[in-house]
């Protein structure tokens, strides 16, 4: 029950416990705790920002995709006036080309009556002339009268 | 067994015998070699363990003693952060020290009260107490080691003049220098005289109280021994708390500049 020289063993034991664990125990292991809670809000703080990139991401993606379909529609309505337009143009191009057509018809018919008016002209000359002949040849000859007969001929023509 | 060895003494014979430290030498150099050899095993114990758990310490997932190491560094160092605001390198292993060697201590308490002693008996050793905190002289030595740092800590921080003005002008101002020496200097000593002998007179009267129920006949034992173990698992844990923040608030007391 006494106080002894237990006394002094202990404070020497507890002295020792004390600096041991100052020294080996304490640092590595708290030093491990404080780590661990640096990594563990690291990988949160990670986690937070890879979410909030991924919305951004999301939002990017949903303003991207707007763009296409804006620009996809604006596409197909360019198609669609082009269209328009080149039916337009085709049956512009078709109505003059038939108009163009029928001039060109026209001027081969005319050309063609000419033609025939010129044929029958001839014919008509031709056989006015041999009927002429015929009346003449009785009577006139031939060679003498051929330039008065050209004459004839040619306002005829 | 040792209670009918000790029956033909009577009862007082067989408590005191369980209080009887093993000692060696005369006078105050005498040893009690049970509490030195006990508190040194526990305090091995102790060691052994966290070292095992610091030489493996990693940051990543950690391994069951690890774990358990762990988490008595993080209560001890809420503790010290809650009561202690300087910055002191010492005051955190030195208050986990002082809670797993006490609790160790105390924990010697839970073995039934005749069975260490048995065995020492077996090996010729007379007098054997188990609980190195049933003597003063292990509770005393932990508390002075404390009340040094306290002094130490109360100069260093304060220097030898602050120290002394704070315990000569304090509580009363200057004109009632006397008494407020007095009362400082109480104050002080009755730190660590509080802190050892909460500890002793708590276990102390455990330990007894284990003792005298021992002294009962054997089928009364385990319906008062096992309520009372229980309780006690309480007051170890409860003691070793104490201790450690009290030790926590007196240092920071000393670290505190007025």
């Amino acid at each position: 029950m006494s106080i002894n020289a237990t006394l002094i063993g202990q404070m020497i034991t507890f002295a020792l416990l004390v600096w041991f664990t100052m020294k080996y125990i304490w640092p590595p292991l708290f030093d491990s705790l404080e780590e661990r809670k640096k990594k563990i809000a690291d990988g949160l703080a990670a986690a937070e920002k890879g979410q909030e990139e991924m919305h951004l991401a999301e939002k990017r993606a949903k303003g991207v995709l707007k763009e296409a379909k804006e620009q996809s529609s604006e596409i197909v309505n360019l198609a669609q006036k082009r269209a328009n337009d080149i039916v337009e143009e085709s049956k512009d191009t078709a109505k003059k080309e038939g108009e163009r057509l029928i001039l060109v018809a026209k001027a081969q018919i005319e050309q063609e009556k000419q033609q025939a008016k010129e044929g029958l002209r001839k014919e008509v000359a031709a056989l006015a002339l041999r009927a002429a002949e015929q009346i003449l040849s009785a009577e006139i000859d031939k060679t003498k009268h051929q330039d008065i007969l050209s004459k004839i001929s040619n306002q005829l023509g | 067994m040792a209670t009918e060895v000790h029956a033909a003494e009577g009862a007082t014979g067989y408590i005191i015998h369980h209080l009887t430290p093993l000692t060696v030498g005369e006078g105050f150099w005498a040893l009690n070699l049970d509490t030195l050899f006990f508190s040194a095993v526990l305090g091995g114990l102790f060691v052994w363990f966290f070292k095992m758990a610091a030489e493996k310490a990693t940051a990543d997932v950690p391994g069951l003693v690890q774990n358990f190491a762990e988490m008595l560094i993080e209560f001890v160092d809420n503790q010290v952060k809650d009561s202690f605001h300087g910055k002191n390198e010492l005051i955190a292993p030195l208050a986990l020290t002082i809670f797993c060697w006490v609790f160790l201590w105390n924990f010697m308490d839970l073995f039934p009260v005749d069975i260490l002693p048995l065995v020492g008996s077996l090996m010729g050793i007379e007098y054997l107490r188990v609980v190195p905190s049933t003597d003063l002289n292990a509770t005393f030595a932990m508390s002075i080691s404390v009340f040094c740092l306290i002094i130490f800590y109360s100069i260093k921080i304060k220097g030898p003049w602050g120290f002394a003005k704070e315990l000569m002008f304090q509580p009363f101002g200057p004109w009632l220098l006397p008494f407020n020496l007095l009362l400082k200097l109480v104050e002080e000593i009755a730190k660590p005289i509080s802190l050892a002998l909460r500890l002793f007179g708590n276990l102390y009267a455990g330990e007894l109280i284990f003792i005298l129920i021992a002294l009962l006949p054997w089928y009364i034992q385990p319906a008062l021994s096992f309520p009372w173990a229980i309780f006690h698992i309480l007051i170890i844990t409860l003691q070793a708390f104490i201790f450690m923040v009290l030790t926590i608030v007196y240092l920071g007391m000393a670290h505190e500049d007025h």
